[in-house]
């Protein structure tokens, strides 16, 4: 009875306050939710087979990719597709279908331990963890240590890891069944200290690490690897990437999305999925036909102007996505805010290697522009400050296509772009939702 | 001045939690800027302390932080070259333990580094995170304008007879032992909890800092100016510093100028 108050309370807030455009409503009832019966999540998870995603990047993206593998036979699945990753988006995600069998719930780092013990996942995936929002969470190696104590005391669940990543290893470690991913680390500074014994690991060029103090804290035997190759010839050549399985299984991940990191996650999710009953292939099949998660990735039209919207919020993050855009030479829009939900201190900007955009026309915007200016001035970058971002996305564009005819020929990989140079746009949290806000998708040429 | 400014960054692989890093970048670009060669060491922690001309040491969580000192006690390099002239900023964790003693990860003591006579022992209150004004103290070095930073600390330091202050806080918290100072100071060793990176933000500090690293009797030179021992200056552009300034203190203690205009959305 209890229950279908909290569900009616939260449906009921939820519907207010979309048709009051605050926000999308999702945060406010499930709070209401949570007020009339504090058991809510566990209530409403109690006969559903659930799986938990978290960690510090590709969260929402592999939330979404598990999502579409397990409804891959038709299974009607629920998840806080929102990015909404506390327990009030999640009882409002739940609330919301109440008849799906099975639900996949992105998990802030923090709320791990109590949502596990609230949901009794079949499956947890743990993607990676790096320094993100100093000023207001904790130390990754702490969280790490609270992950690994939560693990332990959840022996249902199969825990899906990133082997590459020392802190998930340590926290994984606890628990009674895991499935080892080598995933990959690009950043791997905040994985130094040895979570084990407080010695040092060591990297070795192919990714593999070990403490070197020797406390026999190593990487674990991977059941798959994420591998990478080259397609075609040329300018037209492409990356392709492939699941090699210990046991001889090999899988090709196609996917819509970009970049080395979205294939990581697909791995990880597909592996998930496996674990929760869905075949790798069927999975993956799933997933290569998501092109576009929470409006990242995909053309957009912001300003008038075609843009690829981008996420990052912190120096791994930043390390993958500079890989991603690096190859591109067409302008580039950075926007950066310190507003609650992106933490106070921008410091981090000085971790994230933006020399390798010293050949691009670069546009610095957002609250902290000149934060970000001062950066792009000590890392040789050359470039445009506006503190406007709609009006940063204007003068990238009017720059990147007056100053070089040639660009043109250069976008191979490119094919949409028939109506003029694509702007990249890159923005942390609330920056990214802002000019997401204010954009409409692109006709697709 | 023919050899190289050698500028080291003091364990990264520990003590590069908070963009620290940045001060080591600032320090060489300037360098360069005013003509000078500069050597960059990112200086790991599994590795002898290379011998450099400044040191600049930066935040990092517990663990590590009791490493890093653990570490350079054992190699000695950086007091060896502290006592014979070398600069050392030290920022944050790096702060704490290039002090006398200073908390582990459970509160209890460590011995530091000893560059400075400061002792820090973790704090009472909930941790210190915000933006920090500091006036430099009358007898801090130099003739440094308004210092702004961000602080991210858990411990409150105390300062001996042996140091002096960096600055008097009007905006956040700095040493936070109740005196209203923020970082020490001792000869050519500066410790803060200024993060921003502190230089980025200070560019007047920068140019102390390779003062001291450049001459044996350290002459300020202001931006932009002639340098006094004969090395012309680069005219380089710290108009991007200066907005910054700007913006972060009109964000914190305010200005004439006023407070930052709202955004539209």
């Amino acid at each position: 009875m209890r229950v279908r108050l909290a569900v009616f309370t939260t449906r009921a807030v939820n519907a207010t306050s979309r048709r009051l455009g605050r926000g999308r409503g999702t945060v406010a009832g499930g709070r209401s939710g949570l007020r009339v019966d504090p058991q809510l999540l566990q209530h409403l998870t109690a006969s559903q087979e659930v799986a938990l995603v978290t960690g510090t990047n590709g969260k929402t993206t592999t939330t979404r990719l598990l999502a579409v593998a397990l409804g891959a036979g038709g299974v009607t699945v629920v998840s806080n597709e929102t990015g909404s990753n506390m327990p009030p988006g999640h009882v409002a995600a739940l609330a919301g279908n109440r008849r799906a069998p099975r639900a996949v719930l992105e998990v802030d780092e923090i709320y791990l331990p109590r949502v596990l013990a609230a949901t009794k996942p079949a499956a947890v995936v743990l993607l990676n963890l790096s320094r993100d929002q100093l000023d207001r969470t904790n130390e990754v190696r702490m969280v790490s240590g609270h992950w690994r104590a939560a693990l332990a005391a959840a022996p249902h669940a199969t825990v899906i890891a990133n082997a590459d990543d020392p802190l998930v290893v340590w926290a994984a470690g606890a628990a009674a069944q895991v499935r080892w991913v080598g995933a990959g680390l690009r950043w791997q500074l905040d994985a130094v200290g040895c979570p084990s014994c407080e010695g040092r690991i060591a990297f070795d060029a192919a990714g593999s690490w070990a403490c070197v103090t020797g406390c026999g804290f190593v990487r674990p035997d991977l059941l798959v690897t994420l591998s990478t190759g080259q397609d075609g010839t040329g300018d037209a050549q492409s990356t392709t990437y492939r699941g090699e399985w210990a046991d001889g299984r090999s899988e090709q991940i196609r996917l819509l999305l970009p970049g080395r990191f979205n294939h990581s996650n697909a791995l990880m999710a597909a592996v998930a999925a496996e674990a929760m009953g869905i075949a790798v292939a069927d999975g993956l099949a799933a997933m290569a036909e998501v092109d576009e998660v929470a409006g990242r990735f995909t053309t957009r039209l912001v300003n008038g102007v075609r843009t690829r919207l981008m996420l990052a919020k912190n120096p791994a993050g930043w390390s993958e996505l500079l890989e991603l855009v690096g190859r591109d030479d067409g302008p580039i829009v950075i926007s950066i805010n310190a507003r609650t939900a992106d933490g106070a201190d921008p410091s981090w900007l000085w971790d994230v290697p933006f020399d390798r955009l010293t050949s691009r026309v670069v546009v610095a915007t957002g609250d902290r522009c000149r934060d970000l200016s001062v950066r792009l001035h000590y890392a040789g970058v050359a470039h445009v400050m506006e503190s406007d971002p709609l009006e940063a996305v204007r003068i990238a564009h009017d720059h990147g296509h007056g100053d070089n005819g040639e660009h043109e020929h250069e976008h191979e990989h490119d094919h949409n772009d028939h109506d003029g140079e694509r702007v990249d746009v890159i923005g942390n949290y609330t920056a990214f939702d802002e000019l997401l806000r204010a954009s409409v998708p692109a006709r697709v040429g | 001045m023919t050899a190289p400014v050698r500028i080291a960054v003091v364990y990264p692989d520990l003590l590069g939690t908070y963009g620290d890093g940045g001060n080591g970048l600032i320090l060489a670009r300037r360098a360069e800027w005013r003509g000078f060669e500069v050597v960059l060491t990112q200086a790991p922690s599994d590795a002898a302390l290379p011998e450099s001309d400044i040191y600049c040491l930066g935040g990092g969580e517990d663990g590590p932080q009791v490493r890093a000192a653990r570490s350079l006690i054992e190699d000695g390099t950086l007091a060896r070259r502290a006592a014979t002239g070398a600069v050392v900023l030290a920022v944050c964790a790096g702060y704490q333990i290039v002090g006398k003693e200073f908390p582990g990860a459970d509160g209890s003591p460590h011995e530091g580094v000893g560059l400075l006579d400061i002792a820090t022992s973790k704090g009472t209150g909930p941790r210190a995170v915000g933006e920090v004004v500091g006036e430099p103290s009358d007898d801090a070095p130099g003739a440094l304008p308004t210092l702004t930073g961000f602080e991210n600390h858990g411990g409150q330091t105390t300062l001996g007879p042996g140091v002096t202050p960096l600055a008097r806080v009007v905006y956040g918290v700095g040493n936070g032992d109740g005196s209203g100072t923020e970082g020490a100071v001792s000869g050519r060793v500066i410790g803060t909890y200024l993060h921003g990176p502190l230089l980025a933000r200070n560019p007047a500090l920068a140019d102390l800092l390779l003062d001291w690293a450049l001459t044996e009797e350290p002459p300020h030179v202001p931006c932009g100016g002639p340098a006094s021992d004969g090395v012309a200056v680069a005219p380089f552009d710290d108009s991007a510093a200066a907005a910054l300034r700007e913006e972060r203190l009109a964000a914190t203690i305010g200005s004439r100028r006023g407070r930052p205009r709202r955004r539209r959305r």
